[in-house]
């Protein structure tokens, strides 16, 4: 209960931040102009998912590190009550990470409620999109208060790696993997390329977006392994639980490191 | 004189008597002629059989004389698996409303619920055929018609299992309305000229749902092709009119909507080509249309082999696929214009409908995808979009002249 009045109260203050509403409005026009231009097809879906995959990471890690720097003194204030460090945590993430995919939710949902897109017949592609945009903005925030915790008192350090970091994820590590398959494509190296794809959040999130969306294309491919693992609802469950344990670890070694720290 | 008029009468009479004896032969199981063998036996030229409701465990039925064969209650012919069941070698006989049932299997004889061969004029209508090798076999025929059947199987393998409908050396045949699931090939054309092949529906079978060879002259119009082993096959042909059919979800390493392979002079139109892997695969084919066909989410709309010379793509809309052309060449023979393209990011500052800038169809991340299938793994990442807008400023490894000069700015209705 006591979490959720911290939460309440980081709520607040995020409104009075206002850019909360900012980062719904992103959604809200992106999805409203792919919709109206592009109409109500799983092509506006596909784009709505290949924004969602690059925006969440990014701002996920950047204001979970960010929003712990701005927030010290209320969290220094918060730490001389009667508290345990646990529930502060908790209000403190949830304070975040709530508002976040709340944004994310409604930014994508009311366009497509009013373009009457979401009682067409995609609707579980739309559901899945917005599982997916929740666990990854879940996941993000925690990752950053990871680093925001991490580098608490030297803040250049704590934004310069979740930068990096979601950088890396993003962008250098498909690099990685397509090097991989073309340095070493005449072994079959299909069950480790598919491993290092579990490896990474943001590839997890596209792989289960890929499922639903071009699940042909992968159908075409001329693997057992892969067939095997994308034919059945097999790869969506260990897509879906991969990320799940994703989730966990960020969050267990934030509040670990929350637990102990000497603020 | 008057012995004359007497013999004229007598011919009158006799020319009514040969007509009045067209008659009808009923055969029931409970009735004065008890199996469809001896009914047959019993029937002279243009007479009519009719088949009352039972079950006749019955097979090799030869059909000589140039009869109409009426099913009436849906009588079902059963062949217990021990050869043919309907073999029709005369003209003009009709068969309608029959169920036939469980032909044999063999690796050495096509064994077919009707066989019909060398024949003009046969009609096969509304009927039912369950389980057989092979459904209804024409051979050498001329103006056949197959209308309105039911046809359906449970085979497993290839080897095991026998075609829907099989044409071989027909001339004008018509095939409409009819339905075939889990045979080898739906329907099979060799040697055929002049079919028409209309609003059949042919899926769930294990290898094509229409296999299509040395068949000049054929069209087939607004039929259905869904989830069939390999999709549809189209070879060694000129001059198909592929118009308004639907090839659906076939989904496999080698299955394709439409495969197409020399195929010259024809006209592929209308058609729509959804959820397959590959839409329309395309090798050592020339001088085709290819107009106002949809390709929507399909793996890769098209796959054009370099082996391809002057086919002209015009009006397609290519909607939501993963892959919109791939080719296996840097060299293009082949003309795009006028289509719509949902990956085209251009611009249409004249607002004329028509984008300003080409559209490269071909991505890199195709020719990527074709040296090294495992980095289909990588569709839609940011990297692969990334080197995607850089091969497109400047082509190094897409054919730099396979573009839609003319990419429409909206869907083509």
């Amino acid at each position: 209960m006591k979490a959720l009045t911290i939460l309440n109260y980081q709520w607040k203050d995020l409104i009075r931040g206002k850019w909360i509403f900012g980062y719904a409005l992103i959604y809200l026009l992106i999805t409203d102009a792919l919709i109206r231009f592009g109409g109500a097809g799983p092509k506006a879906l596909l784009s709505i998912s290949n924004v969602m995959l690059l925006l969440i990471p990014l701002v996920g890690m950047i204001y979970g590190a960010l929003y712990l720097y701005q927030s010290r003194e209320f969290t220094e204030l918060l730490l001389a009550q009667p508290l345990n460090r646990k529930t502060l945590f908790w209000g403190l993430y949830g304070g975040l990470a709530v508002p976040l995919s709340a944004a994310f939710i409604l930014g994508t949902l009311l366009p497509m409620l009013y373009n009457g897109m979401f009682f067409g017949e995609q609707i579980a592609s739309i559901l899945l999109l917005l599982g997916l945009g929740l666990i990854l903005t879940l996941l993000f925030t925690g990752i950053g208060f990871w680093l925001g915790l991490a580098f608490f008192e030297d803040r250049i350090k704590g934004l310069g790696f979740a930068l990096v970091g979601w950088l890396f994820l993003a962008v250098l590590y498909d690099g990685l993997v397509l090097l991989t398959i073309f340095v070493l494509g005449d072994y079959p190296i299909e069950k480790p390329m598919l491993a290092l794809t579990m490896l990474n959040p943001i590839d997890l999130a596209r792989i289960t977006v890929l499922l639903e969306f071009d699940i042909s294309a992968l159908m075409g491919y001329t693997g057992a392994v892969f067939n095997r693992f994308f034919g059945s609802f097999y790869g969506m469950i260990t897509a879906v639980t991969s990320m799940l344990i994703w989730l966990a670890l960020p969050l267990y070694g934030a509040t670990k490191r929350f637990r102990k720290m000497d603020f | 004189m008057k012995g004359f008029n007497h013999i004229a009468l007598a011919g009158v009479f006799l020319l009514i008597g040969s007509v009045a004896s067209a008659q009808t032969i009923t055969v029931s199981p409970n009735g004065e002629v008890k199996t469809i063998a001896e009914g047959l036996e019993l029937v002279q030229p243009n007479d009519t059989l009719i088949i009352r409701q039972g079950t006749y465990l019955e097979h090799n039925l030869m059909v000589d004389k140039p009869v109409t064969i009426i099913g009436e209650g849906r009588p079902v012919l059963d062949g217990e698996k021990k050869g043919f069941i309907l073999v029709i070698t005369a003209d003009d006989v009709t068969v309608k409303g029959l169920e036939v049932r469980n032909t044999s299997t063999s690796f050495m004889e096509d064994y077919a619920g009707i066989l019909i061969e060398e024949t003009r004029n046969t009609v096969i209508e509304d009927n039912r055929l369950i389980d057989n090798f092979f459904g209804i076999y024409l051979a050498e025929t001329d103006k056949a018609v197959i209308r309105n059947n039911y046809l359906s199987a449970s085979g497993e393998r290839e080897t095991s299992s026998g075609n829907g409908i099989h044409l071989w050396y027909s001339k004008d045949t018509k095939i409409e309305d009819n339905y075939v699931r889990g045979h080898r090939d739906g329907l099979y054309f060799e040697f055929v000229d002049g079919a028409h092949i209309t609003n059949n529906l042919s899926e769930e079978n294990i290898r094509y749902g229409i296999h299509f060879m040395y068949s000049d002259n054929c069209s087939y119009v607004e039929n259905t092709f869904r989830d069939n082993g390999g999709g549809v096959a189209v070879m060694y042909t000129s001059n198909v009119e592929i118009i308004g059919n639907r090839f659906e979800d076939n989904w496999g390493s080698s299955a394709y909507g439409m495969l197409l392979k020399e195929i010259n002079r024809s006209r592929i139109e209308n058609n729509h080509f959804e959820n397959n892997s590959v839409g329309l695969y395309i090798e050592a084919t020339s001088r085709n249309e290819v107009k106002g066909n949809t390709f929507r989410q399909n793996g890769w709309a098209i796959k054009l082999m370099a082996n391809s010379t002057d086919n002209m793509f015009s009006e397609n809309n290519f909607i939501a696929n993963s892959f919109e052309v791939s080719t296996n060449s840097r060299r293009n023979f082949n003309e795009f214009t006028g289509n719509y393209w949902s990956q085209y990011e251009g611009y249409d500052l004249d607002r004329d409908g028509v984008g300003d800038v080409p559209h490269h169809p071909v991505r890199l991340f195709t020719i990527l995808v074709e040296k090294q299938p495992q980095s289909l793994l990588l569709l839609r990442s940011l990297l692969i979009d990334i080197l995607d807008a850089a091969e497109k400023v400047m082509p190094a490894l897409t054919p730099e002249t396979l573009i839609d000069i003319k990419p429409q700015m909206d869907q083509i209705p």
